[in-house]
């Protein structure tokens, strides 16, 4: 069934949306959202702390439920839909793959700042040895030319990789910016690996940008349903399958259903929409790691500083995914504390 | 008494321990080898005086006198091989790579326990500027759990830490248990590739009781970074202690920068600088007092 596809659609507002949830999901309402996603047909779905694999944590927020419970639950739930988990290497460890593995889930997908693929190189041998499906995942793509960029998709694939993607973390990536990007990695790998492209809404272009990427040559793509995903969120699946339905391209997702399923069953799990608001505006705008904007509103709330300076600083500062620390340290200084200068306590 | 030293790895590290070695009083490096005979290091410790070779430990246990203490700068592996043959030779070993052969220590909070070991290792750059921050939590009031996030230059982390990303997050999770005394660790590094190269920081945080006395762990934690700072002058807090109340429990947050002394890797490499300068520490106290 999948060799009858144009292109293969993964769901990831089980993991992504972990961000916007504040990583506060219940077995019951990733069992009620696997299950609706399954039938629908949307072929992976992935189930993870936002931050991946070891993600929950005082840095970027303690998960509700442990993920591993989180993933076991989607193993039994999914009937044809196979489940993928996100890892980081620095953040997670090879025994967090192996316990997802043993879990049942069945795609490992290893994250890196695009600049640092190298990283993730013993990860990817571990992954094929547990016979996983390997799929690479070059963060905030959009900080670096396409030829750079395309190096490093030849360091995962050569690992074992078996899907790199251009992830445009910050909603940054405009157009024909995503066209060349996935043009450069398809060109670099060849028959090698597959090319995949993870949009953000942060300047409402994830479904465009999708489609771009699509004529590239990308042959997966990610999106979340309900766009329930950090920042303004995720490529909405259920547009993007509407869009794809009309434009011929076959992704086999039933589009009604998973329009019924983004209003019934993932909406109410959301604590609100992703809106496409000002501080989102300004991620996509700056190039800000779109997982930080609940950081932004909680240090923004905790210190009586800006949300959208912080978010502005940590722009200028190039803060990569993971930092999530720097940015206590930013609302700090704006709150007129200076680096190396101790204040009274508050 | 001053301790005749040997370094061995003529790499960034070996290169850029030598430059403290050299200064200390009470160690006196004589020795460098190395594997390959057009590096860079083996010139500049030539220039500085020191006996050289490419032909790596085999060379040094040929020395007559052996030296007393040697400086392990290469990689797992090799040190995992010298070892031994240090130990054969009565040779005492501090270890910069992630072998693990002898105790881990962190001068400041636990040298003293391994003082008579034959090998010391240094754990992790990530290890050396955390652990004993949570060491001066954990000496005023239990630690029921510790994590660490260590940034880090792209530039200054070297293909050995890149390869090995896990070793570094789970040898250093586990330092933070047994050295500085957390009941459970959990290790977090980010590499960041901005040009100019951002200088190292460290996020340490702390859950305690609610009712921890804050003035009390910010007074330990001041005072531990005031001794760090001793050896390694660019270590500083950038922030006062930060507290939170998290669920039930209390987290600490605490923010540090080092800065590299630029003895021969640049100031933004302070992972790096943290690691020769633990060592000469290291070596020094078991070199004992300064002669008068």
């Amino acid at each position: 069934m999948r060799n009858l596809l144009d292109l293969r659609i993964t769901d990831s507002s089980l993991r992504d949306g972990s961000h916007a949830k504040r990583h506060q999901f219940t077995v019951d309402e990733v069992t009620a959202i696997v299950a609706a996603l399954d039938a629908a047909g949307v072929p992976v779905i992935e189930v993870t702390h936002g931050d991946g694999l070891g993600g929950s944590s005082f840095t970027y927020g303690l998960s509700r439920t442990p993920e591993q419970d989180l993933i076991s639950a989607a193993v039994r739930t999914a009937t044809r839909a196979r489940i993928a988990f996100l890892m980081l290497p620095g953040v997670g460890v090879f025994d967090d793959i192996r316990v997802a593995a043993g879990n049942g889930a069945t795609v490992c997908r290893i994250a890196t700042h695009c600049t640092e693929a190298d990283i993730s190189v013993q990860h990817f041998g571990i992954a094929r040895e547990l016979g996983l499906e390997t799929v690479g995942f070059l963060m905030m793509a959009h900080s670096i030319p396409p030829e750079r960029l395309a190096a490093q998709a030849r360091i995962m694939a050569d690992a074992g990789c078996e899907c790199v993607y251009v992830v445009d973390s910050a909603g940054a990536l405009v157009l024909d910016q995503v066209s060349d990007r996935v043009a450069a990695l398809v060109t670099e790998l060849g028959g090698d690996a597959q090319v995949g492209f993870h949009g953000h809404e942060n300047l409402g272009l994830g479904v465009a940008n999708s489609v771009l990427a699509y004529r590239a040559g990308a042959k997966q793509i990610d999106g979340s349903t309900r766009r329930f995903g950090a920042g303004a969120g995720n490529t909405p699946v259920e547009a993007f399958v509407g869009v794809c339905d009309k434009l011929g391209i076959r992704t086999g997702v039933d589009f009604f259903k998973i329009v019924d399923a983004a209003e019934d069953v993932v909406r109410p799990a959301m604590a609100d929409e992703c809106k496409l608001d000002r501080m989102a505006l300004i991620m996509g705008y700056a190039g800000v790691y779109s997982s930080f904007l609940m950081h932004a509103y909680a240090l923004a709330s905790r210190y009586g500083v800006s949300g959208a300076e912080i978010l502005v600083k940590a722009g200028e500062r190039r803060l990569v995914g993971g930092q999530e620390d720097q940015l206590i340290t930013i609302a700090r200084e704006l709150s007129g504390s200076r680096p190396g200068i101790a204040p009274s306590l508050p | 008494m001053t301790l005749r030293a040997a370094i061995v790895g003529s790499g960034n590290i070996g290169t850029d321990l030598m430059y403290k070695l050299l200064r200390s009083p009470r160690i006196e490096p004589r020795w460098m080898a190395g594997a390959d005979p057009d590096s860079p290091g083996l010139r500049r410790a030539a220039d500085a005086g020191l006996a050289v070779s490419s032909d790596g430990a085999d060379w040094l246990l040929r020395q007559d006198p052996l030296p007393d203490l040697v400086f392990e700068a290469t990689s797992a592996a090799v040190h995992r091989a010298n070892a031994p043959r240090y130990a054969d030779a009565g040779i005492r070993a501090i270890d910069l790579t992630p072998a693990a052969v002898g105790p881990a220590v962190v001068p400041e909070v636990n040298l003293g326990e391994h003082r008579d070991a034959p090998n010391l290792n240094l754990i992790t750059c990530g290890g050396q500027a955390t652990i004993p921050m949570v060491h001066a939590v954990s000496r005023v009031t239990p630690v029921a759990y510790a994590e660490i996030v260590a940034t880090v230059a792209s530039r200054s982390a070297g293909p050995g830490t890149r390869a090995n990303i896990d070793e570094f997050t789970r040898t250093t999770s586990r330092g933070l248990e047994t050295i500085g005394g957390a009941a459970h660790g959990k290790a977090i590094i980010v590499l960041n590739p901005a040009e100019p190269p951002l200088i190292m920081r460290d996020t340490i945080f702390c859950a305690v009781a609610p009712d921890a006395d804050r003035a009390v762990v910010t007074k330990s934690v001041e005072d531990r970074v005031a001794e760090i700072a001793s050896y390694v002058p660019g270590y500083r807090l950038l922030d006062e202690p930060q507290f939170d109340q998290v669920g039930d429990q209390l987290r600490v947050g605490i923010f540090v920068e080092i800065e590299g002394a630029g003895d021969y890797l640049p100031g933004y490499a302070g992972n790096l600088d943290i690691m020769t300068a633990a060592a000469t520490r290291v070596g020094e106290e078991l070199a004992g007092p300064e002669d008068h």
